[in-house]
C-alpha cells in the first residue's frame, strides 16, 4: 500500500518526465493536466503507460479519460496499489 | 567520387551547425548510416548518407555553421554514375541552392529514404538512458561529448527543446567565432531563430502557392466506437490514439489522389509513389516541427502508433534524422487537442497540400429526417491550385470521410486491403 505522498511523488516524477519544462514544485494537486500543463493526447497515453509500468495499475481508457488532475489520479490509484 | 552536401532540413531551415562527425576519412559508409550530427533551430538532427562508399575527405570542421547545399565531405561511391531515379523527386532546399553535384543524388533521394530501414532508436540515447528518477534531458550528442570530456551534465542550463542540454551548452564546445558563413554562432536551439525560419517558409508559401481551402464535417461515431472497443482490450501501452486512425484514413485516401501527395518544384509537379505524412508535432514551449511518418500506407495501426510515439519523443529530445525532416509528401496538423474546431493550414513547400483536423465534439447531426447527436470532427484541406482544384480536393476529403466510416478496414496495410 503506497501512501498519498509516495503516490504523489511517483506521479509527479512521471508527469515532469513527460513534460520536462515543468518543475516538480510547480505541479499542484488540482491543476488540470491537459489545460494547465498542456499535456496532449500522446502525453496522456505515455502517462497511462508509465503508471501501468511503474505501479502495475492498468487504468482502463474510459476511466483514464475522466482523471484530469493529480488529486483525481491519486484517489483512483490509492485503493489499487 | 562525389561531394556530400549539407542536406536540406526542410523549407524553413537554411543552415545548421555541424557539431559532430561520426565518420573519419577512410571509413566505409553504408546506406542509412549517420555520418554527422547538426544542430538547428529545431534541435539536433542526425545526417544520414544514402549510398555506400568510402569517405575521402571531411571539408568542414566541427562547430561550423554550414548553409544547406554546401559540400561537407567527399565520398567515393560505388554508384556515383547512376542517374537519379526520375520517379523519386527530391525536395529542394529553400533558396534553390544546388543539392546535387554533377547530377548525382548523393545526399538523399526519396526512394532511398523510403527503403532505408526504419531509423533505430538512437543507440547513444539507449546507452545512456537515464535511471529512473534521472530526468535530465540532453541530446545524444551532448551526452556523448560530456562523457568524452568527463563533464557532468548536472547543473547545466539546456538551450534545447524543453530545456534539453545540447552539445553547445557544454563548456569548451562553444563554436569558434570565425564561421564559414560569417554569421555569429548561435546556440542549438533558438526560439527567435525558429520563429524567423517558420515565418520565412510560410511567407514564401503564401507568396508562391495559390492556396484553395475546403472544409467538411465528419461523423466520428464509427471511429470513436471502434477505437473505444479496441482500446478497452489493450493495456495502456498497446492503445491507439484517434490521430492514428485519422492518419491511416488519410494515407489510404492518398493512394487514389496523387495530386495531393508530392512535390512542386521549378514549375513541375511530381507525385510521390510513397506516402510520407509530415506530422505537426508541438514542441511544447519551443515551437513546432513537422517530421515525417515514412511509408504510412504500408503500416498497420499499431505500427503507425509506435512510429508516431517514437517520432514525438525524438522530436522533443533531439535525434530526428535528416530524411525525416525533408521527406514529408503532405502535412497533417491536428489542433483539435487544444479545442480548436477547424484549422486552415499553410502549405509547406515543396508540398502541395496540408490537412487540418479539429476536435471531435458532440454536434447535432441529421440522420435521414431525424436529428441526433454525433461526435463530429471538422476536416480541412488547403491545397495548391497549380496542381489540383476544388473538385478533386472535395473528393479527397470525401474519401477520408468514407475511410473513417469503416475503421475496421483501416487496421490492415492498405496494399493488402481487399475489403
Amino acid at each position: 500500500m503506497m501512501s498519498y505522498d509516495q503516490l504523489r511523488t511517483a506521479l509527479v516524477e512521471e508527469i515532469t518526465s513527460i513534460a520536462p519544462d515543468l518543475l516538480p514544485d510547480e505541479v499542484t494537486d488540482d491543476a488540470s493536466l491537459r489545460d494547465d500543463y498542456d499535456l496532449d493526447s500522446m502525453d496522456s497515453f505515455n502517462l497511462a503507460a508509465a503508471i501501468h509500468k511503474r505501479l502495475g495499475v492498468n487504468i482502463p481508457d474510459t476511466d483514464f479519460a475522466r482523471l484530469q488532475t493529480v488529486a483525481q489520479l491519486i484517489t483512483y490509484l490509492e485503493n489499487k496499489v | 567520387m562525389s561531394d556530400f552536401l549539407m542536406p536540406s532540413l526542410g523549407a524553413d531551415m537554411d543552415e545548421a551547425v555541424l557539431v559532430e562527425w561520426q565518420v573519419a576519412a577512410g571509413d566505409t559508409v553504408h546506406k542509412g548510416d549517420v555520418i554527422a550530427v547538426v544542430e538547428t533551430a529545431k534541435g539536433a538532427i542526425e545526417v544520414e548518407v544514402f549510398e555506400e562508399g568510402v569517405v575521402e575527405e571531411l571539408y568542414v570542421p566541427v562547430d561550423t555553421t554550414v548553409p544547406v547545399g554546401k559540400p561537407i565531405a567527399r565520398l567515393a561511391t560505388a554508384s556515383a554514375t547512376r542517374p537519379p531515379d526520375p520517379q523519386t523527386p527530391e525536395p529542394e532546399p529553400i533558396g534553390e541552392r544546388p543539392v546535387e553535384v554533377s547530377g548525382q543524388p548523393i545526399e538523399r533521394t526519396l526512394a532511398q529514404a523510403t527503403t532505408t530501414p526504419e531509423p533505430p532508436i538512437n543507440e547513444q540515447t539507449s546507452e545512456t538512458k537515464p535511471q529512473q528518477g534521472d530526468r535530465l534531458k540532453a541530446s545524444p550528442l551532448a551526452r556523448q561529448r560530456a562523457r568524452d570530456s568527463s563533464q557532468s551534465l548536472q547543473g547545466l542550463t539546456g538551450s534545447g527543446p524543453q530545456g534539453a542540454i545540447l552539445a553547445s551548452d557544454l563548456t569548451g564546445s562553444q563554436p569558434p567565432t570565425t564561421k564559414t558563413s560569417g554569421k555569429a554562432p548561435r546556440k542549438g536551439f533558438d526560439p527567435a531563430e525558429m520563429r524567423k525560419a517558420i515565418a520565412a517558409a510560410m511567407a514564401r508559401s503564401k507568396r508562391e502557392i495559390p492556396h484553395y481551402y475546403l472544409s467538411t464535417a465528419i461523423d466520428m461515431l464509427p471511429a470513436t466506437r471502434w477505437l473505444d472497443s479496441y482500446n478497452a482490450a489493450q493495456p495502456p501501452e498497446g492503445r491507439l490514439l484517434m490521430s492514428v486512425l485519422i492518419f491511416k484514413a488519410v494515407a489510404n485516401a492518398l493512394l487514389d489522389f496523387p495530386e495531393m501527395n508530392g512535390y512542386y518544384q521549378e514549375g513541375v509537379y511530381q507525385p510521390c509513389p510513397s506516402i510520407h505524412l509530415g506530422v505537426a508535432i508541438n514542441l511544447r514551449s519551443a515551437g513546432l516541427i513537422t517530421p515525417a511518418l515514412l511509408n504510412a500506407e504500408q503500416l498497420d495501426l499499431a505500427n503507425l502508433m509506435d512510429k508516431l510515439q517514437d517520432l514525438t519523443r525524438r522530436a522533443r529530445l533531439g535525434g530526428l534524422r535528416s530524411s525525416e525532416m525533408t521527406s514529408g509528401t503532405i502535412t497533417i496538423t491536428a489542433l483539435g487537442e487544444r479545442g480548436v474546431d477547424s484549422v486552415y493550414g499553410v502549405i509547406y513547400p515543396p508540398q502541395v497540400a496540408i490537412l487540418g483536423f479539429g476536435k471531435v465534439s458532440p454536434r447535432p447531426w441529421a440522420v435521414g429526417d431525424a436529428l441526433t447527436v454525433r461526435p463530429v470532427m471538422q476536416a480541412t484541406l488547403a491545397a495548391d491550385h497549380r496542381v489540383s482544384d476544388g473538385h478533386r480536393g472535395g473528393l479527397f476529403l470525401g474519401r477520408i470521410d468514407q475511410n473513417l466510416q469503416h475503421p475496421e478496414q483501416l487496421n490492415v496495410p492498405a496494399q493488402k486491403d481487399t475489403a
